[in-house]
């Protein structure tokens, strides 16, 4: 083979390769993107129940249960709030009237059902975007919380 | 006192980095050789004063010094010393400090052994290394000073963030930054290249020992990172995909393809300007992992800062690097020479095959890492990508990376025989078609499982194969093949070793995801669960006053099969100073797996919400990160590496016939 030819291969092989990369993250992205939303937003626009998708606010005061390893509460962003049910074990700082952030699924009932709780770790730390949703609402105080910290999940 | 003295030093080590970065420089352009003798001196003056800032740092910390604020905001009386001492980088400012002082080491380290690199770019070098440290002098004493005093020194500190208090944090991020900041020398050396215009197999052999000590402490890093992650978080994960995760796997999937076309270029003089884009690269990407952690764009337990004038100075700081890199690339490379011709089916052809596919896995990782924030800085969406992405990204590259991997070291340079590998193979194949058979019939588990033992174990016995091969094990009495074995280079030993720790982590990945099992219960005394061929009985409760936290624990005894084989006891940690709790998961090591029991909340009633895990092989994907290292010691001990290229062969030194490498 030539140079040429050899350099040819190389760059089909390449342009193979990259082609199957790029297929596979079109058809991976597909499944696995959550869109974040403040209770506000699902209130106001129809999602669909199944589909998978983040939620995130403060826990609201006094709803928060837990049966063992049954929890619900409430998240709310100061204007509407949406129940949320968890099977499992919740971070540390779950706690009433603290940020949160969940992943899972609208079901019929308007019910969030999460299978990840991600909560603050930290007492200065707020997710950014709680923070950002609450700003929207207008419930958030400047400086009332910085982002120095760190999150928990429990999937 | 001390704080100002640590504050001057590196204000002096800034000083010191300018007049680096700049005279010799200038001297290797012009051949003024006395211009080009600064660099190695003001390396080690550099290296010198950011120690004395950096040793200031760790007295106030260990002495408990409140006065300096980021000790206040970090640090305790009353946490033990070995903690007082980490949380000096368990912040932003103090990590920065640890970053310019191994950056400081290297170049230092460069300056003192690198004798056999010719004194033009081993003065570029040093001056290119330079400017990187300048300008993170720069956003340290601009944004980041950890040295900056309270007006009224308050009488205790906040104290540290208590899931950083533990041993992790006094491996994870000094190895993690040895190998971020290790890639600076690559970098250093591939500006260097450019700036000259010429490069040669020899330069490549006086970069791989630098690639190859960051790639080891960045593959140790990574792996301490992950099984802290697992045994402190409490919910057992070993990796996530999360974005801080990726942003330390990118540079090691960039430095390890960085390693193994070094090595073309090195043996075959092919491949140059490719290897000096992926040097570029590996550091862009260390760069952008820092500015991902750092600035606080992203949230998750590393995001230390959150004040935007520093995430626009590291922005700055990647802009001027990567893009002056890259320019600098695209300006000079088509100037070098091409190297040396090969046939597709080669060791060459098996190493370009290697860095297509991680450099793929690679962009495939930083598309997903990446997408969130662009997507959000041009839409407002807000949206996050989860596991399964990478895991169907990354996944299917990876598994046909490393069906490749047992060919390539047994394929010849230049024109290799397939045929003949794959039949020097067979035996290898056998034993993972017999691996996957006994899954399926054992196991009867999906084909993700089989597939993965499969692939797993082709990979170690195809690097058994290739020592054997070597040593001609099969053919020759045993005493010859050991007396061959012996005088075998070391970095044929180390690819071994790579290779089978490769496949170690892999086995560990498929055993601890395919056949875990998990039950999450609520319990009282008294009650008992089973999981898999063990039970569990939670016998009671006890409470301990730690130095700066009161604990709760649970004590659960452990059975398998009805026999007692030992007690786990997690707890509940408290710490008052941030009113902060954290999970202590209790571990069991069975062989090479592990049972996992982490607790939840503790109700009123003296019901206990309680996690258990059985891990199968999942200490596996740990020892194989430690093998693969240990590989890459054995490959940086090889003689070539410490001989250097330069200099003329004796001509006894060298055995007369020496394998193929």
């Amino acid at each position: 083979m030539t140079r040429k030819q050899r350099r040819l291969s190389l760059i089909a092989v390449g342009g193979v390769t990259l082609a199957f990369a790029a297929g596979l993250m079109g058809w991976a992205f597909s499944g696995s993107i959550k869109f974040f939303n403040s209770p506000t937003d699902l209130a106001e626009k129809h999602v669909a129940p199944g589909t998978r998708i983040r939620l995130g606010g403060l826990v609201v005061n006094g709803s928060l249960v837990k049966n063992g390893v049954d929890v619900r509460f409430e998240v709310t962003d100061g204007k509407h709030a949406v129940p949320v049910t968890y099977r499992g074990i919740t971070p540390d700082l779950l706690r009433d009237g603290q940020g949160v952030v969940v992943d899972g699924t609208i079901d019929g009932t308007g019910t969030f059902r999460a299978d990840t709780v991600l909560a603050k770790h930290d007492e200065r730390y707020m997710p950014r975007e709680v923070a950002e949703a609450l700003k929207k609402e207008g419930h958030w105080k400047e400086g009332e919380a910085n982002q120095t910290g760190a999150a928990t999940r429990t999937p | 006192m001390i704080p100002e003295l640590g504050h001057f030093a590196l204000v002096l080590a800034l000083a010191i980095a300018l007049v680096q970065s700049t005279v010799p420089l200038y001297g290797a352009r012009t051949g003024d050789a006395a211009l080009m003798g600064v660099a190695a001196p003001t390396a080690l003056a550099q290296f010198g004063f950011v120690a004395i800032s950096f040793a200031a740092l760790v007295a106030c910390y260990v002495t408990s010094d409140f006065s300096v604020a980021t000790v206040f905001e970090n640090s305790h009386s009353a946490m033990p010393l070995i903690y007082k001492f980490t949380s000096v980088w368990g912040n932003h400012e103090g990590s920065m400090l640890l970053w310019v002082l191994i950056l400081s080491v290297f170049g230092a380290l460069v300056a003192a052994f690198g004798s056999n690199i010719p004194a033009t770019l081993k003065a570029t070098v040093l001056s290119v290394q330079s400017w990187v440290a300048a300008a993170f002098y720069i956003f340290i004493l601009a944004t980041s000073n950890p040295f900056v005093r309270m007006a009224q020194a308050p009488f205790e500190g906040r104290d540290l963030n208590p899931i950083l208090q533990d041993f992790g944090l006094a491996v994870h991020p000094p190895m993690l930054y040895l190998g971020y900041v290790g890639f600076s020398i690559s970098f250093a050396f591939a500006i260097g290249a450019l700036i000259e215009g010429r490069i040669d197999a020899a330069w490549a052999r006086w970069v791989r020992p630098w690639t190859l000590i960051a790639w080891i402490c960045l593959t140790l890093g990574i792996a301490m990172g992950s099984f802290w992650a697992y045994y402190t978080l409490g919910w057992g994960g070993w990796w996530y995909w999360d974005p801080v995760e990726n942003a330390s796997f990118m540079p090691w999937l960039a430095g390890t393809a960085l390693l193994h076309s070094a090595l073309v270029m090195e043996k075959r003089e092919a491949l140059k300007v490719w290897t000096i884009l992926l040097a570029i690269l590996t550091f862009s990407l260390s760069l952008i992992g820092t500015f991902l952690v750092r600035s606080g764009v992203l949230t998750s337990v590393h995001a230390f800062a959150s004040d935007p004038m520093r995430g626009i100075f590291i922005l700055a700081i990647l802009v001027l690097f990567i893009g002056g890199g890259l320019a600098l690339f695209a300006w000079r490379a088509p100037l070098l020479k091409q190297g040396g011709l090969f046939a597709p089916i080669s060791r060459e052809g098996a190493l370009v095959i290697n860095n297509l596919f991680l450099t793929t896995a690679c962009a495939t990782v930083f598309v997903g890492t990446l997408y969130p924030l662009a997507l959000e800085a041009m839409t407002g969406a807000k949206i996050s990508v989860g596991a399964p992405y990478f895991d169907w990204t990354f996944g299917p590259l990876f598994i046909i990376l490393m069906i490749a991997v047992p060919f390539g070291p047994l394929l010849a340079w230049k024109r290799g025989d397939l045929k003949g590998v794959t039949q020097r193979l067979t035996a290898a194949f056998a034993l993972a078609v017999i691996g996957v058979l006994v899954v399926c019939v054992v196991e009867g588990r999906p084909v993700f499982a089989a597939v993965g033992l499969g692939v797993a174990t082709f990979v170690i016995a195809g690097a058994a194969t290739d020592l054997f091969e070597r040593t001609g094990l099969w053919r020759a009495p045993f005493p010859i093949a050991a007396r061959r074995a012996v005088g075998l280079p070391r970095s044929a030993w180390g690819t071994a070793f790579a290779h089978i720790g490769l496949g170690i982590t892999l086995l560990g990945i498929v055993g601890e995801t395919q056949w875990g099992s998990e039950q999450i219960v609520s319990l009282r005394q008294g009650d008992k669960v089973a999981l898999r061929h063990y039970d569990f009985t939670f016998e009671g409760t006890s409470t301990r006053n730690g130095p700066n936290y009161s604990e709760k624990a649970v004590h659960f005894v452990v059975r398998r099969n009805g026999e007692v084989i030992g007690e786990m006891v997690p707890s509940k940690r408290t710490f008052p100073a941030r009113d902060m709790t954290t999970t202590e998961a209790a571990l069991m090591t069975r062989g090479v797996s592990q049972l996992y029991v982490s607790l939840g909340d503790i109700s009123q009633d003296g019901a206990v919400a309680v996690r258990i895990y059985h891990k199968p092989l999942v200490l596996l994907i740990w020892l194989g990160a430690v093998v693969m290292a240990f590989g890459g010691a054995l490959s940086l001990s090889d003689r070539r590496l410490r001989v250097g290229a330069p200099k003329p062969a004796k001509a006894k030194s060298k055995p007369a016939l020496q394998p193929a490498e």
